[in-house]
């Protein structure tokens, strides 16, 4: 019992009692945490996956300001009735390059992570600006002003540097010809044949029907965008996970 | 369980801080051993179920558990039970499927289910529809309320980007300039007197020749519509986005382009078929 013995000396001197209950705790963190870091099959390939375009990733940083994720969850879990209502279970590839994830428990509204292409751009601005026009049962707020912040890509290559930052794989290229990606994805009289070369599917629209890039269009931009990347048809989940 | 004894009676640890001695009470039996037993039954759960992380991958478990085996196995014991109906849902002629016979209830049960989860967002959750957003319970359609022409429109959307959608485009009158303002003004006029509101008489006799010229190749001399263009009755009292003279010189002018996803993409076959029974049941099915 040599260690039990040591008793009273842990316990009277707070620094090692601090160290002690330190190590204690990283024995936890390491073997659960630390694990999903070099694991090769905690993140599957997926064909379609890639970073948010600036636009889309603009929308996104918008939606968790908004605090969006306090009642819609971005995941679906496996379980039948999830997958009949919302699609295809999610995989950890499509919040790979969210920072932050929006996974969550928490659903007031259901969950987004597959709302991408469910409804109409209209529906969406009609939904945001005033929920219980098209919803009379919601009780979500409204967020018209939306449409009336109007948005400029002043900052947007920080932005794309700091999720690369993070690990998310924006090319030079990309950070370089964000500001230019940024204005072409809300304007379907640009040239954006860049822009599908760079992030391969994402919509070119004019997304809220007004003049201008405001608010609402980065992100009813990034919630079209939600769930539809991957291509299921190429993929089959790997059942023993 | 040892009796009630008198705190007195209590040896101390022997640990003393500043005169203070701690008593030395045994924790109670049954939570020591119901703690030792869920350590046992960690260590058989680990083993039994999918848990320590290895250098390749971490271990499956004995019983060979997995979510999403699970819930491949859930949806395909309802798939296989419901294969056979689903199978002549998907293949019958929708018109074919009659109310009141097991395949016609079958559909109308399950296209209830799919209109809750996939089209009551924008038609209501009483297909009652929204501004913008058609209701389905009354008899007026923009594209056909034949079971078949519902199937149609839901199988592939409408404005959508598809290459099989229902598609037109109603000029913006107002907004590319192809009307003057006032030529606008006495098409209100005229349309308010089709539809049977209040109009200014004078202004709308310079408005039916505005609407012979610009509106009748789509909405028809009468205004009665063309369902070919999905473009709406003008001579009834059902409006999409609202009869008053503002909204009717907003049409007009902006032009309207509502939007459905082609669901074909989304649903079954058989979902697709159901939810048209289902919303031809509703009322104004043709």
């Amino acid at each position: 019992m040599g260690l039990l013995d040591k008793h009273k000396f842990i316990e009277t001197n707070a620094t090692i009692l601090l160290v002690g209950s330190l190590l204690v705790v990283s024995i936890g963190g390491i073997v659960e945490i630390a694990p999903l870091f070099y694991l090769e099959n905690t993140i599957e390939d997926v064909e379609g996956m890639r970073p948010y375009s600036p636009l889309e990733l603009t929308g996104r940083d918008i939606y968790v300001r908004e605090g969006c994720y306090v009642c819609h969850s971005q995941m679906i879990r496996p379980m039948r009735d999830e997958v009949e209502r919302y699609g295809h279970y999610s995989l950890a590839a499509e919040s790979q390059y969210d920072h932050p994830f929006q996974w969550g428990s928490k659903r007031t509204g259901p969950d987004l992570a597959r709302v991408g292409g469910r409804y109409s751009d209209e529906w969406h601005v009609d939904h945001l600006t005033d929920p219980q026009s098209v919803v009379p049962e919601s009780v979500m707020p409204k967020y018209g002003f939306l449409t009336d912040t109007m948005i400029e890509p002043e900052y947007i290559d920080d932005l794309l540097k700091a999720h690369k930052m993070v690990g998310v794989p924006y090319t030079d290229e990309m950070i370089e010809a964000a500001r230019d990606d940024f204005l072409a994805q809300a304007d379907p009289d640009s040239d954006y044949d860049a822009l599908l070369e760079r992030y391969p599917n994402a919509q070119v629209r004019n997304f809220d029907g007004e003049a201008g890039i405001s608010e609402m269009d980065a992100l009813i931009a990034y919630m079209q965008m939600l769930g539809t990347l991957v291509d299921f048809s190429t993929f089959t989940p790997d059942a023993s996970r | 369980m040892s009796k009630k004894q008198d705190k007195t009676e209590v040896e101390t640890t022997g640990h003393s801080w500043d005169g203070i001695e701690e008593y030395n009470n045994p924790l109670p039996r049954w939570w020591l051993w119901t703690f030792y037993l869920c350590i046992v039954w960690a260590i058989g759960y680990s083993i039994a179920y999918p848990a320590w992380p290895l250098i390749k991958g971490a271990t499956t478990g004995l019983l060979g558990y997995s979510t999403r085996a699970e819930v491949a196995k859930d949806i395909q014991t309802f798939d296989e039970m419901n294969a056979g109906i689903n199978a002549e849902l998907a293949a019958a002629n929708v018109a074919d499927i009659l109310p009141n016979t097991p395949l016609g209830d079958y559909a109308t049960n399950m296209g209830a289910a799919v209109f809750r989860s996939n089209c009551s967002q924008c038609h209501g959750s009483g297909a009652a529809g929204a501004k913008g957003y058609p209701n389905l319970l009354d008899n007026d359609w923009l594209w056909g309320g034949t079971v078949d022409e519902i199937a149609y429109s839901i199988q592939h959307g409408i404005r959508n980007e598809t290459d099989d959608a229902r598609y037109s485009e109603m000029p913006r009158f107002g907004a590319d300039e192809i009307l003057e303002p006032e030529q606008i003004d006495q098409v209100v006029e005229f349309v308010l007197q089709l539809s049977g509101s209040e109009f200014d008489s004078a202004l709308a006799i310079e408005g039916a020749v505005v609407f012979e010229e610009n509106c009748a190749a789509c909405h028809a001399d009468d205004g009665t519509g063309d369902r070919d263009f999905g473009a709406p009755n003008l001579a009834d009292a059902i409006w999409l986005y609202g009869g008053d003279r503002e909204t009717i010189h907003e049409s007009v002018s902006e032009a309207r382009f509502g939007v459905m996803p082609a669901w074909g993409q989304r649903l079954t076959q058989a979902e697709v078929n159901a939810a048209a029974i289902y919303v031809h049941t509703r009322g104004g099915g043709e």
